[in-house]
């Protein structure tokens, strides 16, 4: 069971998803705070909602207001990159470029990918938090550098 | 730890509960006591209110007052503890300015143990 949960993380990180970030907030985990990874990426899913919604709105004006927009996407990068979301990232730098040069096409294209990737993302931690529920308190793996 | 099996204490000022959360936990796990507040104005509050504190962790980008003006603010007032700029802007004149308001240092976020230990070398050196 320990193997397959080893083995999901693995895949998450082969694919992308995640990123060193992450096992940084799996190393804070101890027994004083045995759920700390999984109450992390609740508060990220929970906050980031907020900004979704924000820059969404921002996204229908007419025209766009490129410094607000850059602006709300800078805070959702930050959250994303301090719980490891390596792809949702690399989609918030991307916005964040189309910002810069002002391609309003550019961003909101980008906006549609990274909701995609933000919501993947979801699903597999969920299942993955899940599964490692079941199995419940483990020997923290030694990691091999 | 300190000299004597005080704590080092730290302040983290960032706007984002995440990042308050998971940095405040990261400088415990180091042995670090620390307080967190949301925007530079707070931090400048506990210093006149008081407190002291070994090292401060600094956002850049925060609404109310942001990292910048507040480490100005903070030297001026004669705080000359560490202040270690943290922030998502890459290298560039927002770095750079941010460098130049009276920093120690300034990191790209997010903060990881690699930089606390960092942190935590730097000041066991200090104290020596």
């Amino acid at each position: 069971m320990q193997r397959q949960l080893a083995n999901m993380k693995q895949t998450l990180f082969d694919q992308g998803y995640l990123d060193e970030q992450f096992i940084q907030l799996e190393e804070l985990q101890d027994d004083a705070n045995p759920n700390f990874v999984e109450e992390v990426v609740t508060l990220y899913y929970r906050d980031s909602a907020r900004l979704i919604q924000n820059i969404e709105q921002a996204l229908e004006k007419s025209p766009l207001d490129f410094s607000k927009l850059e602006c709300l996407m800078h805070q959702f990068k930050g959250s994303s990159s301090s719980i490891g979301a390596k792809r949702v990232k690399s989609e918030c730098t991307q916005f964040k470029e189309h910002c810069r040069v002002g391609n309003a096409d550019g961003c909101k294209r980008t906006f549609q990918q990274l909701k995609k990737e933000y919501a993947t993302l979801r699903k597999k931690v969920e299942v993955y938090f899940q599964f490692a529920r079941q199995i419940g308190p483990v020997e923290k793996a030694c990691r091999s550098k | 730890m300190k000299k004597g099996g005080q704590k080092f204490s730290a302040l983290v000022v960032d706007d984002n509960k995440m990042i308050r959360k998971v940095e405040e936990k990261l400088l415990a796990r180091f042995g670090f006591e620390t307080k967190v507040v949301e925007n530079g104005e707070k931090a400048l509050k506990l210093f006149d209110d008081g407190y002291t504190f070994d090292v401060v962790v600094m956002d850049m980008e925060m609404p109310v007052m942001n990292g910048p003006v507040a480490t100005r603010a903070l030297r001026a007032r004669g705080v000359d503890c560490m202040i270690v700029g943290v922030t998502s802007c890459g290298d560039g004149p927002e770095k750079a300015e941010f460098e130049a308001s009276g920093l120690n240092c300034c990191w790209e976020k997010p903060l990881n143990a690699e930089i606390v230990g960092t942190i935590l070398n730097k000041l066991d050196n200090k104290m020596s």
